[in-house]
């Protein structure tokens, strides 16, 4: 397999008033073009850190991401980011968070005519033609993560980056956009690395799921390679032999092996302070 | 359609029309009766109230300028303000008229005479004074907020910068008004030397008293607004490679408006209380001059007119805070709920 994405020994430490923490140590993962990849651990393992490494918004404190053999040095709009809380500008429309990346990433390659039918084309895709000059305090929570998900695949990532993407959303709505996304992935191949919580969610669209060990000095503990047809749908998949023996691999990894450290240890501070997701039901 | 009404109402903070609209419109008669008496009723009737006890009050003070003038005795010295102002508003037409008619005709002895149009000169009455002082204050909060604005959001972007500076802010914020004016006049004359000034040394004095002693707010405001901006909004910025002016105008100045818009207008209310006290001493002809003159002259009117120029201080105040939560409302994108 080519290696597209390579995340290779990857540790970090955090400066803290009580000396350096460290988060990662030793995170290894060759990604081939095309592939669907979750990270799957407990709240405080570092996958967001990872994912902020592979982004550029974090510095690696040894190894280093290398992106189609070239080092990852910044963010940039080649490993575009779907935050969790969607963080969409809320002074903005949706078409105009759009619009906001495409302008700044095709400067000078597409005309505006160009540019305009290529944000209505990402707008489409996620299916928010229909409130694409509203702003987000107008529209759902669903409908808010999809515009950060039309505004990511805008920018024509070579890697797409998902930081619990639909973690704050309602089953439904959930369930919903992930089925767009399974969609837009069967259209256009994208390489995916998403964070989540969710042992569904990951068994249902990843082609790997990456298992982390509780930090501190966290790592890759176990990868499972998810061999379901594609398409796949969720319905059938519910009685379906295979996928559940990948549900119950995760599980197993989860509550067996790397018990939750709020249940061992009691309340533990989280490796980075995070920001709540603002619980905007759908 | 009266929706909209009553939520402009509502945003410009004309809460009190909000029964009236109602009302016309045939919504619960009751309800809105109740509402009415809440909004409007109550106020007038603190208002009549405040105005009997300052009557029997002020009948019992005697001063060297004889009685405190009540109520009524206010009411005609400011109806003595708008006679004096029209007489001379009268005066100025006559005298361009006069000049005009002297002018014509000497054109018409000689062609080729030189004629010299002169302004008039006579004594601000009242009124003028008023907008010297509303020209005089927002010079002076344009000029804070251009030095505070952007210093702001310099320092809500590196906090080494606010913590180098933060000291600073927090001694200078607190000085008041009279501590300042000596300095800066001796500065303005020292430095401000022309011998054709556009503006006068007084009205610069005082206009950058109100800089001073105003711009901390907004300075202080626009810091913690730009610092508290949600990281992952910047973050965007990041990936999407803005260039750092972009990512100062597209993101952090939009995020922080409602903040910034609260620290100008707590500026802009300091600003007025503050230029008040710097015309009294910078001698600059607004409203503060006026006070400052009628304490001076001492006639049996003096009390009343300056009672006067207190009422319209405090009015001018409440329509300047007014202006700005309007402004405030229309232009930010989030205001808190409870000030809606």
């Amino acid at each position: 397999m080519s290696h597209y994405l390579d995340i290779d020994h990857v540790g970090i430490e955090f400066p803290t008033k009580n000396g350096p923490f460290r988060a990662l140590q030793g995170v290894d993962l060759k990604i081939a073009k095309g592939e669907f990849i979750s990270l799957i651990g407990h709240s405080g393992c570092g996958k967001s850190t990872v994912l902020n490494i592979v982004a550029g918004l974090y510095g690696a404190t040894e190894g280093g991401v290398v992106l189609e053999s070239k080092e990852v040095s910044e963010p940039g709009p080649d490993r575009a980011v779907v935050f969790q809380n969607h963080s969409l500008l809320p002074w903005l429309t949706a078409y105009q968070n759009v619009e906001l990346a495409v302008k700044e990433v095709f400067k000078g390659k597409l005309n505006r005519s160009e540019m305009h039918e290529w944000i209505e084309h990402n707008l489409e895709l996620v299916h928010m033609s229909h409130a694409m000059h509203k702003r987000p305090d107008e529209i759902s929570g669903g409908m808010k993560q999809r515009v950060g998900i039309a505004r990511a695949l805008a920018m024509q990532p070579k890697v797409l980056l998902m930081d619990e993407p639909f973690g704050a959303l309602d089953a439904l709505t959930r369930a919903h956009l992930q089925d767009s996304l399974m969609e837009i992935q069967q259209e256009l191949n994208n390489t995916v690395i998403m964070i989540t919580h969710d042992v569904d969610e990951a068994v249902l669209l990843s082609d790997r799921i990456v298992m982390m060990t509780n930090g501190p000095a966290a790592t890759i503990g176990e990868i499972l390679k998810v061999e379901l047809e594609r398409p796949r749908n969720r319905v059938e998949l519910a009685d379906n032999a295979e996928y559940n023996h990948y549900r119950s691999q995760v599980l197993k990894f989860l509550y067996e092996r790397q018990r939750n450290p709020a249940q061992t240890e009691g309340k533990k501070k989280s490796v980075k302070p995070r920001l709540v997701g603002k619980g905007e039901a759908a | 359609m009266k929706d909209k009404l009553i939520h402009s109402l509502e945003t410009f903070g004309l809460t009190p029309m909000v029964p009236i609209v109602r009302l016309a419109s045939g919504e619960n008669p009751k309800q809105q009766f109740q509402d009415l008496f809440e909004k409007l009723g109550l106020p007038l009737i603190a208002i009549v109230a405040f105005l009997l006890l300052w009557s029997v009050s002020a009948a019992n003070v005697q001063t060297s300028l004889g009685q405190l003038p009540g109520p009524s005795q206010v009411l005609e010295q400011y109806h003595g303000l708008v006679a004096e102002h029209k007489e001379e508003r009268e005066k100025e037409v006559a005298f361009y008229e006069r000049q005009e008619a002297r002018n014509a005709k000497k054109l018409a002895a000689n062609p080729d005479a030189v004629v010299k149009i002169r302004p008039y000169t006579g004594k601000p009455t009242f009124f003028n004074q008023i907008f010297t002082s509303l020209y005089t204050v927002f010079t002076g909060f344009v000029l804070g907020s251009l030095i505070a604005i952007p210093l702001g959001v310099a320092c809500g972007l590196n906090k080494r910068l606010y913590s180098a500076v933060s000291p600073l802010i927090q001694v200078l914020k607190p000085v008041s008004p009279l501590a300042w004016l000596p300095i800066v006049t001796m500065v303005v004359s020292a430095v401000y030397v022309s011998s054709d000034p556009m503006f006068s040394k007084s009205f610069v004095t005082s206009a950058i008293t109100v800089t001073l002693c105003s711009m901390w707010p907004t300075l202080i405001n626009t810091a913690i607004g730009v610092a508290s901006i949600d990281k992952d909004w910047l973050n965007v910025g990041r990936v999407i490679r803005l260039h750092w002016t972009k990512q100062v105008t597209k993101i952090a100045i939009p995020a922080s408006l409602p903040m910034i818009f609260t620290g100008l207008r707590i500026s802009l209310g300091i600003g007025w209380m503050v230029l008040i006290a710097a015309e009294m001493l910078a001698q600059n002809p607004g409203l503060g001059k006026f006070v400052w003159d009628e304490f001076q002259n001492g006639s049996s009117n003096s009390l009343g007119r300056i009672m006067v120029a207190v009422i319209v201080i405090g009015i001018i105040g409440y329509i300047l805070d007014w202006l700005m939560l309007s402004l405030q409302k229309v232009i930010s994108h989030s205001t808190p709920e409870g000030a809606r």
